[in-house]
């Protein structure tokens, strides 16, 4: 069991179509000590996240945000696909930095891959286990790492301080770049 | 019945359905996930599925025996029902609808009847196991609520 020894508690906010499977992931998440919310469609995901249909290009974080560290999200649903979902959170200025996890039940390669170049961090294959949970830190910290790194350039008018953290952001990005290692995607197969 | 006794015929029941190719390694990540914050884990999502199931077999029913079948409809059901029986660990459901699916692909009427009767059989056989495992649960707990209070 995954024991994660930070202070904050990360929030996940977990998107699937199915009961069970929105049950089964919770489950994994909290006992992988992640804060949890479920919504079972890709629009209610979008509202949860403060974005309304017609705000995708709002510069604005709304009110109703709230301070979602990762979104997990099934591939498969109706009228909104995990895939649908995952472009809409990319191409929302507010959003664009939470990282996304895919998961789905099917095996297709080309599916995963459209859904890597579109952003996401990883896909999980279904069913999701225990041991996928731990996959989820390193995304997690890079994108709070991109969070506070624009927040300091924001605030800093230390050019010599922001050097520093650019070339620390660049390093991490380096150790963890989810592009080129997708291997690992396929560890937790489970042969039909 | 002792406790001891209690939980050997559950482990045992368990252990056999595993045999059987009832369950996979998926209901052992299940019951992982069970512990003294969430005593009710595996009860919970047993229940789900056999709700999901029987809502989704009354549906396929209904459907197979229109004239015209739409397949398409036909497949989405059995795709969900297929997603459900894999998170749970439901081996043997799961490979039903795996064959379900490859007939509704050829739009094979008669293919997919069987399939759907060869799901409903493995759906039931398992229902009745997971009665019997269900009801030995409640009986541990509550003699191991009854020791507590």
């Amino acid at each position: 069991m995954a024991v994660v020894a930070t202070e904050t508690q990360f929030r996940v906010l977990a998107v699937d179509d199915n009961l069970l499977d929105r049950k089964l992931i919770e489950r994994l998440l909290k006992t992988s000590s992640y804060q949890v919310t479920t919504v079972d469609s890709g629009s209610k995901a979008l509202q949860y996240l403060g974005l309304q249909d017609d705000q995708i290009n709002s510069p604005s974080v709304s009110s109703d945000q709230h301070d979602i560290n990762l979104v997990i999200t099934d591939y498969c649903m109706p009228e909104m696909t995990g895939y649908d979902l995952l472009k809409k959170i990319k191409e929302s200025s507010s959003l664009k930095d939470i990282p996304v996890v895919i998961m789905s039940s099917e095996n297709m390669p080309s599916r995963i891959n459209r859904c890597l170049e579109g952003g996401a961090e990883e896909f999980f294959l279904k069913p999701v286990q225990l041991s996928d949970m731990n996959r989820l830190k390193p995304h997690i910290l890079r994108g709070k790492h991109k969070e506070q790194h624009q927040q300091q350039v924001l605030q800093n008018n230390n050019n010599t301080s922001r050097n520093n953290n650019s070339n620390k952001r660049k390093a991490m990005d380096d150790e963890i770049s989810p592009k080129m290692t997708r291997p690992r995607f396929s560890s937790s197969l489970t042969v039909l | 019945m002792a406790p001891t006794a209690l939980q050997e015929k559950l482990n045992g029941l368990v252990n056999s359905m595993f045999a059987e190719g009832l369950l996979d390694e998926q209901f052992q990540q299940l019951q992982m996930l069970q512990d003294g914050s969430n005593p009710g884990f595996v009860a919970e999502v047993v229940t789900l599925f056999c709700e999901d199931s029987e809502r989704i077999l009354a549906e396929l029913t209904k459907l197979m025996d229109q004239a015209v079948v739409d397949y398409s409809k036909v497949d989405a059901y059995v795709h969900q029902l297929k997603g459900s029986s894999s998170s749970v660990g439901a081996q043997n459901v799961k490979l039903a609808c795996i064959q379900f699916r490859q007939f509704c692909e050829d739009n094979n009427k008669e293919g997919c009847m069987r399939a759907l009767n060869v799901v409903k059989h493995e759906y039931y056989h398992l229902r009745s196991k997971f009665e019997t495992m269900l009801h030995l649960e409640n009986r541990i707990q509550a003699y191991e609520t009854k020791q507590q209070s």
